[in-house]
């Protein structure tokens, strides 16, 4: 069962951007690919704990600021031969608005 | 059916490579990271193992590693990739009309797509007895397995070949035990890779190891025992020696005979394109077998780059093409350093420059053509080895350097932290990468494990040399050295970056000549390969666009680096610091005031004195940037981009007994005209008043120093990674000069130089002369890039005001409670 929040509109982030949605003490970067796909990350790297929301995003990925290890956007996980994960989080986009999961983290062992 | 149609939703196409060698399998790989699911490949391989390091049989001979040691895709890899791997199959025939081939056993296999990746065969000898039990070549592991055995029972080897492999081969075989003799036609050894004094140093060392050499010898016979092995090798001029192993090595040929067996075209070798077709162009062929511009490789470095270019077209891309290498050669005998490269010998219209020591083993020789570098040969001292050949590799011009070439790059003013230590004496918990802390032992072990070799690799597993770059030549060396032979040669052009094969001079030349306007248009006319780029060309095109076309091109702040989409330097902890512009690093009470009231208002930790003069506030929260900067009321310090920094200055001849102009007022007078100015890299200026230079003008990209009758402009100096003296340009008479010719540098800098190139590199590229030609000696020019810079800058609004203001870009720096 998931629990649904209406977070924004999907024209609130940019295109190949991201916007950052504060829960408590939980940062999750909300990400619009150039095709408007959108996808949620809790907003640091996997590597030393970058905020991810900050990089440039490209493809289905987004190069983190800190050190540049690209993060595949659709499991959180590093691009070979990096390796981690950073935690996903379920989203569900209906009518232009864009809902998010806070309670169901994605399964982030991919 | 038609399988070709590339993105039909139908079955896979089907790829099949006859060939299991390294460079075949390295397409492979290529391909599988470019398009996993567009063929199901099937692999024949004549060797009864899986993909192997055919380089590193000379340490399996001489005992220092394993067959184990040396493999590269175990049969799991095959496996896991879904490729059907057929080990210790022959294939014997290819029918292209019923587009098939088939192996000796009989074994057929259908393809859309041949690949032929058939290596090399050694060349024998047609001499009698070539034929016989014990004679062998040196070019597989069934070789390396022969040679073992033999040398645990009998005595005496003969090594046919005293070039790169039978030295190779006759140093196992000694190290293995047994009485080794070279037999070599020539009057020296290798004489391909060096020139007789270097032979002469090389045979000396062998030889007080035991190994003996019969120069100028040409077998006629070889002649069989009574247990009907080979027994003895005789000689043209008469003379015999014992043999009971007889290894020849006196060159390979291309293996072409089953392409020539389905009537391709093979002269030296099966003839390709620049995309690595056959004239079958369904059929491509890579590596040893294949005749690139009339010429066969057979080292690694490019070979690999063929199978980059192959791959490419494999998977539809297209627009891949392999245009040639330079190569370099480097002995793996351990204990023996050797390197040569490009044309060593010289000749008409060449110089060369000669350093011997006959005594002290060392000899080292470049030739020079035309101020560059063509060739070299060094033996006993190759630590610059990787650097020379980057010099000749480069085709740089080094009449600069030349009073000092021969004593290597640490001897050129190349004051970097790195320029003391060499890879070969290196221990392995030696730090080689300073910003990400990496050893040589870290490096040493992926190389090894990973089976890496090339430069990128590396960087990509260890991440050395992949942040400020001051220790590529180093990893190169180590790389060099580890892995056994010169693998990381680049090509000779280079391209952006993964997503194209375009340089950058072809991608501003398409933006200027098209008109291209966006991101999107230039990825589209230049057949980019990903859907919109990477963190590292977009950035750069970006650039390239709004440098190219100011006022047209609109600035795409999702190209940018966060700091310059941020408008302020992002921290380790996620805060950002903000540093207020001073002209010419001068303020005033009132801006001193107001630092102070917003560094308490936001609790900002941390307030620091910068190198360049100005105030740091470190620690901002980035939803506090816009007020802040609304607060500061202080114009942008750009201190986060690649754009114009700061001008630094010395009070000048105002306060200072010694000064002879204005320095101060110089300085602000330059930077109030080049504000806002967005660069390849960042700039930094610095003015003085007089010759004692207290603004350190020169490790500035531009530095003034004020002098009685005038100013003084000098260009391309680096306080950074690698230390750069800025050099004299031209002397001026007055402030408007200055500002001029100052413009028109920077606007030349801004036009034609790589996006992260600092003014150093950019004018070691193209030479302090050329930019003389275009700022000194035409005035028109001068004034016309002058002019161009001025309008670049008049379009150019501050990025504070307009986001502390005017709330552009407001979404930037809000984030969403949920």
């Amino acid at each position: 069962m998931n629990n649904w929040t209406d977070i924004l509109d999907v024209d609130d982030i940019p295109k190949l951007g991201a916007r950052v949605v504060r829960h408590g003490s939980l940062d999750i970067a909300v990400f619009r690919t150039a095709d408007d796909e959108i996808f949620a990350l809790e907003d640091r790297c996997p590597h030393k704990g970058g905020p991810l929301s900050q990089g440039i995003v490209h493809g289905r990925k987004v190069a983190c600021p800190m050190h540049n290890w690209n993060i595949e956007l659709d499991s959180g996980c590093a691009v070979a031969p990096d390796h981690g994960c950073a935690r996903e989080f379920a989203v569900r986009v209906e009518a232009g608005r864009v809902w998010l999961d806070f309670t169901e983290a994605v399964s982030a062992t991919a | 059916m038609d399988m070709s149609t590339p993105m039909g939703r139908g079955p896979k196409m089907k790829l099949v490579m006859v060939g299991n060698g390294m460079a075949g399998v390295r397409t492979l790989e290529e391909l599988l990271k470019l398009a996993p699911d567009l063929y199901d490949i099937t692999v024949f391989g004549a060797e009864p193992h899986p993909n192997y390091n055919r380089i590193l049989l000379s340490p399996v001979l001489a005992g220092e590693q394993t067959v184990d040691d040396i493999i590269l895709n175990p049969t799991d890899w095959y496996a896991e990739n879904g490729i059907h791997l057929h080990m210790g199959r022959k294939v014997v025939k290819i029918d292209r009309s019923a587009r098939f081939v088939e192996a000796e056993d009989g074994t057929r296999a259908d393809y859309d797509r041949l690949l032929l990746a058939t290596g090399s065969n050694p060349f024998i000898l047609p001499v009698p007895g070539a034929d016989l039990p014990g004679v062998i070549s040196f070019r597989d592991i069934a070789d390396v397995d022969a040679m073992i055995r033999a040398s645990s029972q009998y005595k005496h080897a003969v090594v046919i070949g005293g070039g790169l492999l039978g030295l190779e081969a006759a140093n196992g075989l000694m190290k293995r035990g047994m009485d080794v003799a070279v037999v070599h036609i020539g009057p020296w050894l290798m004489e391909r890779q060096l020139d007789e004094p270097a032979a002469r140093l090389l045979q000396k060392s062998l030889e007080e190891k035991g190994m003996k050499f019969l120069l100028q010898k040409q077998t006629a016979e070889l002649v069989q025992g009574e247990s009907g092995r080979v027994a003895a090798i005789k000689f043209k001029d008469g003379d015999s020696a014992p043999a009971d192993l007889v290894v020849m090595a006196v060159g390979i040929r291309p293996n072409t005979e089953l392409a020539e067996s389905a009537g391709l075209h093979c002269n030296r070798g099966i003839v390709v394109n620049d995309t690595m077709q056959t004239f079958d162009p369904r059929i491509y062929s890579i590596g040893e077998c294949a005749a690139h511009r009339g010429v066969a490789y057979g080292l690694v470095a490019p070979l690999f780059e063929q199978a980059k270019v192959c791959a490419n077209h494999l998977a539809h891309y297209g627009i891949g093409r392999y245009q040639g290498s330079v190569t370099s050669t480097k002995l793996k005998v351990t204990g023996i350093d050797l390197f040569s490269a490009g044309d060593f010998i010289g000749g008409e219209g060449t110089e060369s420059i000669l350093y011997s020591d006959p005594l002290g083993g060392v000899y080292k020789k470049l030739v020079l053509k035309d101020n560059k570098l063509v060739g070299g040969v060094m033996y006993g001292d190759t630590v610059d080895g990787a650097w020379y050949f980057s010099l000749l590799r480069d085709g740089k011009n080094v009449s600069e350097l030349r009073d000092h070439l021969m004593f290597g790059q640490d001897h050129c003013g190349n004051l970097g932290h790195q320029g003391i230590n060499k890879a070969a004496t290196m221990t392995d918990d030696m730090e080689v990468c300073g910003c990400n802390g990496i050893c040589k032992g870290d490096i040493v072990k992926a190389i090894r494990e990973k089976g890496l070799f090339t430069l990128e690799d590396v960087r990509k597993h260890t991440k050395a040399s992949s942040s400020c770059g001051s220790c590529t030549g180093l990893v190169e060396q180590i790389l060099a050295v580890t892995a056994g032979g010169d693998y990381s040669a680049a090509p000779k052009t280079k391209s952006m970056c993964g997503c194209t094969d375009h340089t950058h001079e072809a991608v501003r030349e398409a933006i200027r000549e098209n008109k291209l306007l966006t991101i999107p248009q230039v990825m589209q006319f230049m057949e980019w390969r990903t859907p919109n780029g990477c963190a590292s060309c977009r950035p750069a095109l970006n650039y390239y666009l709004i440098s190219t076309w100011p006022g047209e091109a609109e600035d795409d702040p999702q190209s940018r680096f966060i700091n310059e989409r941020a408008h302020a330097n992002i921290q380790r902890d996620g805060t950002y610091s903000v540093i207020p512009r001073m002209w010419g690093g001068q303020t005033t009470p009132a801006e001193l005031r107001r630092i102070a009231e917003v560094a308490e208002k936001y609790a900002i930790p941390s307030v620091k004195v910068t190198g360049g003069q100005r105030i740091d506030l470190l620690g901002v929260k980035k939803e506090d940037l816009p007020k802040v900067w609304a607060d500061l009321d202080m114009p942008s310090g750009h201190a986060y981009g690649k754009a114009l920094r700061t001008v630094k200055t010395c009070v000048g001849s105002e306060w200072c007994r010694f000064g002879t102009q204005d320095s101060t007022q110089m300085g602000i007078d330059l930077e109030k005209v080049f504000f806002k100015m967005w660069a390849p890299h960042k700039v930094k200026l610095a003015v003085s008043g007089c010759p004692r230079n207290c603004a350190e003008v020169a490790i500035k990209d531009v530095g003034i120093i004020g002098v009685d009758s005038g100013w003084e402009i000098y260009v391309a100096g680096n306080g950074g990674i690698k230390t750069e003296v800025a050099q004299f340009l031209v002397k001026v008479k007055t402030p408007d000069e200055v500002i001029e010719y100052s413009g028109a540098f920077l606007q030349l800098y801004r036009e034609e130089a790589r996006y992260l190139d600092r003014t150093v590199h950019y004018v070691e590229r193209v030479g302090l002369d050329y930019v003389k030609k275009k700022i000194l000696d035409d005035a028109d020019n001068r004034r016309a890039l002058y002019e161009r810079l001025l309008f670049a800058l008049s379009v150019e609004r501050d990025p504070w005001v307009e986001r502390a203001r005017e709330g552009k870009l407001k979404h930037e720096f809000e984030t969403v409670a949920a």
